[in-house]
């Protein structure tokens, strides 16, 4: 038993507080774990739509000629970006394993130099993991001079493995000005 | 249970001369008694709920007509975002504390808690993170405008220039919270009376000592999330940017692992309020007293693991929703334990319907109709059409305020009378509850259809046909802000004097606390009780 106002802790005291403030750092520090665990989790699962950042390697044997997939592209610009940026193409439809190139047209309607980075996401996000992309303009940078346009390709196929139930994704290209990140 | 009743010549007097006992404001500047603490959070407690509710009343009159009137869309954010943050850390948090400060040293025969200087602070911090907050309405920009959930990237790359004052302010309430519950546990772990065995504990105590757990582990988290934000806004890393690499939606994740639990903390000690009260007014025993105990406990632990639900429409694989879903409805099951054991302590009770039993009551049925709302918000295919309607407002104000609130006035009630010495003013503390009783469901009830019907959430403006329920609902709002001021008069008076309360004014009331003399002496069990 501790009396209060005295300096010195009961030791039992202590053993409980040390306890309950390393609980506290250790959840702090978890919090920030979970950033890491989530993108380990969403590669896994492709539970938040991201696709292969890297190029993928074709290695698929055979066409599945039986099924179609209709893949859509959307485009948005991120606030503040004055490029105009859109798929030349809105839909098509693919065999599964079959290859695809697509082309987007962007142009920057500034007079100004600006980098543009293409952020994909593919809906249903258990999508994102069959859609392997095999050339893609979003694994890079995207400088354009002061209204300069430019036709940008992807060429991509959808895995055979596809759920049976998913017969749509919908690839959204979002365009984001990175000039200031990447002058840096 | 024996106890030894320590009586003192000089009691809780502001000008007493008490050996450590200061003075004037010094006294409740430097002041370690965990009594003038206790008083202090609730004092405080009270300020921020008027302060919150002026900002809903702000609110309603804006809705009380289709069309903009009163505010501008923008301040609008404002009021809904700062009225969220002001009475979920303002209002209920500090007021649990402030009850936990007063009643569990009482409760379990200790003279104190355990850290009493740690508990100076973690009030003393409290008014100066509330500060910072609310004064970010007179800067350029205004007062945080992205709701009380601050999702990115409204409060990251949207955000009005509020977001460090938002995210300093959130520290330090979360530095202050933090404190209190390792001060609780601490307390409750080692500071019991001789024979005071965990489930001998009044159940008050086993639900703060359960909330104490959950903010240790959340209130941390709540702290990272902010971070990210703070140093997304300014520092320019991506953790919620999608352009750096980064993912709004995990914004979502991190700030519900620690949200979920939040909704715990703010209604877990309202469990252990009502299941004081019921079996004091009922005079029986509290029905099913381990079973109470293990319900606490499985709410907490399934409080970890249902976050997702909050964010059934962002898209997530079948299995997840499910998962969640399911996990949501099973907290429905001690949940119901509870509530059937409330009722099973009420039946067959020589029951009184005094102020205290009254806000339990209400409690219990209007706790249980936000359970329910909570249950069909829980249902995956259905949330889609609930989800950031009216809807969702109705259930958690059923929850935060018939709950939590109602809790609370309960305890205030119930415990007044140990407090000041005198008993409350009867007629004056009925007439607060039954305004509030009407009113409160003015206000809520019709939400609920307007929800149903489509009307969302934290728009300044509505479609016409929504007119008439939300000039019911504003009236409801209006009547139900006044009426808290009938609850300040019926302290104020209580304070001043009254009929003399004796040490145990409750007959059917049971615990140690009683067993001191009303008002309760500034020291207390400095000789430990002996509990049987």
């Amino acid at each position: 038993m501790t009396a209060p106002n005295q300096t010195g802790l009961d030791p039992r005291v202590k053993k409980t507080l040390t306890r309950l403030v390393l609980g506290v750092f250790a959840m702090f520090g978890f919090g920030f774990a979970l950033v890491p665990l989530y993108d380990v989790f969403c590669d896994i699962t492709g539970l938040n739509g991201k696709t292969n950042t890297q190029a993928a390697q074709y290695s698929v044997e055979g066409v599945d000629k039986e099924r179609l997939v209709t893949v859509q592209f959307i485009s948005r610009m991120a606030k503040g970006i004055p490029w105009q940026f859109e798929p030349m193409v809105r839909e098509i439809k693919v065999h599964p394993g079959e290859r695809k190139v697509v082309k987007f047209f962007a142009k920057n309607e500034a007079q100004r130099d600006i980098i543009g980075q293409a952020v994909p996401s593919v809906s249903p996000g258990q999508a994102a993991l069959y859609f392997q992309k095999i050339e893609c303009f979003c694994f890079n940078h995207q400088p354009l001079k002061g209204q300069e346009s430019i036709e940008m390709a992807l060429q991509f196929y959808v895995d055979p493995e596809l759920p049976k139930d998913i017969s749509t994704l919908t690839l959204s290209y979002t365009l984001y000005d990175i000039t200031a990140s990447v002058g840096k | 249970m024996t106890t030894e009743t320590i009586s003192h010549d000089s009691h809780d007097d502001a000008h007493d001369h008490h050996d450590h006992k200061m003075t004037g404001i010094k006294r409740w500047l430097f002041t370690t008694n965990h009594k003038d603490i206790g008083s202090m959070y609730l004092w405080f407690s009270f300020i921020m709920l008027l302060t919150g509710g002026a900002m809903a009343m702000v609110i309603r009159a804006e809705l009380f007509q289709p069309g903009l009137q009163i505010i501008s869309p923008d301040f609008f954010n404002q009021m809904t975002t700062v009225h969220g943050l002001i009475m979920v850390f303002g209002a209920i948090m500090p007021a649990f504390t402030g009850l936990a400060n007063w009643m569990i040293p009482m409760m379990i025969g200790a003279p104190d808690m355990a850290l009493p200087r740690l508990n100076n602070w973690s009030f003393w911090i409290l008014p100066f993170a509330f500060t910072i907050l609310l004064s970010s309405f007179f800067m350029a920009g205004g007062a945080p405008n992205f709701g009380w959930t601050f999702y990115a990237p409204l409060s990251t790359t949207y955000s009005n220039g509020s977001t460090a004052f938002f995210v300093f302010a959130v520290h330090i309430m979360g530095i202050s919270s933090i404190m209190g519950a390792i001060n609780i546990v601490v307390t409750i772990m080692n500071m019991r009376a001789p024979g005071m065995t965990y489930m001998k504990m009044p159940l008050f105590v086993w639900t703060f000592f359960i909330t104490a757990y959950l903010l240790v582990a959340v209130m941390p988290v709540l702290a990272g999330v902010v971070t990210m934000v703070l140093t997304d806004t300014y520092f320019g890393t991506s953790f919620f940017d999608a352009a750096g690499g980064g993912d709004p939606v995990m914004f979502q994740h991190i700030f519900w692992f620690f949200g979920h639990p939040e909704v715990y903390i703010m209604i877990l000690p309202a469990f252990g309020i009502v299941s004081t009260t019921i079996p004091a007014f009922s005079r029986k025993k509290l029905f099913g007293y381990s079973s109470m105990v293990y319900a606490t406990a499985s709410i907490a632990f399934l409080s970890f693991i249902v976050w997702a639900h909050h964010m059934f429409t962002t898209g997530m694989p079948l299995f997840g929703e499910l998962f969640f879903m399911y996990c949501t409805m099973l907290i429905a099951v001690p949940t119901g334990v509870k509530v059937f054991n409330w009722v099973a302590t009420m039946w067959r009770g020589a029951i009184t319907f005094e102020t205290p039993m009254l806000f339990s009551i209400a409690f219990v049925i209007l706790f249980t109709i936000g359970g329910f709302s909570g249950l069909m918000l829980a249902l995956t295919p259905v949330d889609f059409q609930y989800h950031d309607t009216y809807f969702v407002v109705a259930h958690f104000h059923y929850v935060l305020v018939t709950g939590a609130l109602f809790s609370i006035y309960a305890g205030v009630y119930y415990w007044l009378p140990k407090w000041t010495g005198y008993m409350f003013d009867e007629t004056l503390s009925k007439a607060h509850f039954w305004c509030s009783l009407i009113s409160v469901n003015v206000l809520f009830f019709p939400m609920h259809f307007l929800g149903l019907a489509g009307m969302p959430r934290r728009i300044p403006d509505y479609a016409l046909q929504f007119a008439d329920f939300n000039k019911w609902v504003s009236i409801g709002g209006f009547a139900f802000g006044l009426s808290q001021l009938i609850f300040l008069a019926v302290v104020i008076k209580c304070i001043r004097g009254g009929k003399q309360a004796e040490a145990k004014p409750w007959d059917g009331a049971e615990g140690l606390e009683w067993t001191v003399a009303s008002p309760a002496p500034y020291h207390t069990f400095e000789k430990p009780p002996k509990v049987d």
